[in-house]
């Protein structure tokens, strides 16, 4: 396959950015698409030029690092990860566009590279729950209900790669949010501070410049975990409970 | 997130605001006695505990207030949206968003437009192509004579526009305010499609009606 490749050039964060295009040839459709960008950086360092910057780690789908937007639509037409996309969903001589998330939450840091600590920081605000240290309890010590522990893993099995943030219209990162506002309130172990983390989940969100949900769903379209829509309902649900029984602080 | 919560319960109001005007506009198909009976009963509603038109004005302010809340919710966190993706994409694709999810800011603009030209034909009279009447239902039959098309065709663009507003509307605010569940998703769009749906036509088949001559 031969493949013409527009892609998001950034030298650094004050870069102003361009969008280059390069030509790949001789593209296998076996290749995933991190792969045939190897081959591109492969070719732009024999010839002297700064290879092509995208994040990257497990090549796996399990990590969440990569993420590009690919003509248009984040990790590309099918709901995966970039790193678990192949060139076969492509057609040979296909003009395709390659950006980075697009967020003022998540600055570019070079070319497709974006910087997402906006999302540790959430998770610092209070996506975790308070332990006692120990021994270990016994597995069968706390029952979970079989439904709440399915309900809680969908939600867990978020990556934080962004692509939610990338596809939202609104550049929300609401599911993102209510994923581990969900996977933390289905719990026993989650329920101390399940009041306190909705709020204190979402004023960071705010403050980190996110926009606002309208639950359009373009989010849990393109997750490639599956995150359910109705996560974000549930956030909601929490975040009027909290509200109303005032145990916010 | 307050903003959205306010969005949610005054669009609700608007919703149900909706419904009883609706109802209003069919009577136009029980006779002119009904239809001027209906508007004139809604100016006695309380009496004596309120005073003439006392209750109509409570409407009136409460729907104003709404849609001041609904409009200044929606302005704050349409700037939030713009200014949370300061670079735009070059290419944009959408997955699975509804032509009624991404109209929904401009189409409450036209919403907005369209509730003023509406209230200046036909409830002050101040535009009345087809010379002004005090009886409320000579006023709709001359306002929607076919000569007066371009009238006509306004109010099925901007009822339109209404029905898709609602459509994705009312699911939004079920989901803002916590009712949406994995079960429940389908249950949800279909009650906005059909509200919608609802909506939509009985608001087009009082002036439709008048157009093609089926009210005189």
């Amino acid at each position: 396959m031969n493949i013409t490749l527009r892609v998001w050039r950034q030298k650094g964060r004050d870069d102003k950015g361009r969008m280059v295009t390069y030509k790949v040839e001789d593209v296998s459709p076996d290749m995933s698409f991190l792969e045939m960008l190897d081959v591109l950086n492969e070719k732009l360092t024999l010839e002297d030029e700064d290879p092509v910057a995208f994040d990257h780690d497990c090549r796996e789908g399990i990590c969440g690092a990569c993420g590009v937007v690919i003509d248009g639509v984040a990790h590309g037409p099918e709901t995966t990860t970039t790193c678990q996309l192949h060139m076969r969903s492509f057609s040979d001589g296909d003009v395709i566009t390659v950006e980075p998330w697009r967020a003022k939450a998540f600055p570019v840091v070079k070319d497709l590279v974006v910087d997402r600590s906006a999302f540790d920081r959430i998770i610092q605000a209070g996506g975790y729950i308070s332990a006692p240290t120990g021994t270990a309890p016994d597995a069968h010590a706390m029952p979970v209900p079989k439904t709440d522990a399915d309900r809680a893993f969908d939600a867990a099995t978020c990556i934080g790669c962004g692509a939610c943030v990338a596809a939202c219209p609104n550049a929300s990162g609401m599911l993102f949010t209510a994923a581990k506002v969900t996977h933390l309130g289905m719990l026993p172990q989650g329920q101390p501070e399940r009041e306190a983390r909705v709020v204190n989940m979402l004023n960071q969100h705010d403050e980190e410049d996110f926009g606002g949900c309208t639950n359009i769903g373009e989010c849990a379209a393109v997750c490639p975990k599956g995150i359910p829509l109705d996560t974000i309902s549930q956030l909601n649900r929490d975040l009027l409970g909290s509200l109303a029984s005032g145990k916010a602080e | 997130m307050a903003l959205k919560s306010a969005m949610a319960v005054t669009g609700g109001i608007l919703v149900l605001f909706l419904i009883a005007h609706m109802y209003g506009n069919l009577n136009v198909f029980a006779g002119q006695e009904a239809f001027d009976s209906y508007s004139h009963h809604l100016r006695e509603l309380g009496e004596p505990m309120l005073p003439h038109g006392g209750f109509l004005w409570i409407m009136r302010v409460v729907l104003l207030v709404s849609i001041i809340v609904h409009a200044y919710a929606a302005a704050v966190l349409a700037i939030r949206a713009n200014r949370a993706r300061p670079v735009r994409y070059q290419a944009r694709k959408r997955v699975q968003r509804s032509y009624a999810s991404y109209t929904m800011r401009w189409g409450g603009v036209l919403i907005a437009l369209f509730a003023i030209f509406h209230i200046l034909h036909l409830t002050t009279n101040h535009i009345h192509p087809g010379g002004a009447f005090d009886s409320p239902y000579e006023r709709l039959v001359a306002g929607f004579q076919p000569e007066f098309f371009y009238v006509t065709l306004f109010y099925i663009l901007s009822v339109i526009a209404v029905g898709f507003h609602l459509r994705h509307g009312i699911w939004s605010a079920l989901t803002t305010l916590g009712a949406n569940k994995a079960s429940r998703e389908r249950p949800l769009n279909i009650i906005a499609t059909v509200l919608a749906l609802v909506i939509t036509i009985g608001f087009l088949l009082t002036p439709l009606s008048v157009t093609f001559g089926l009210v005189e």
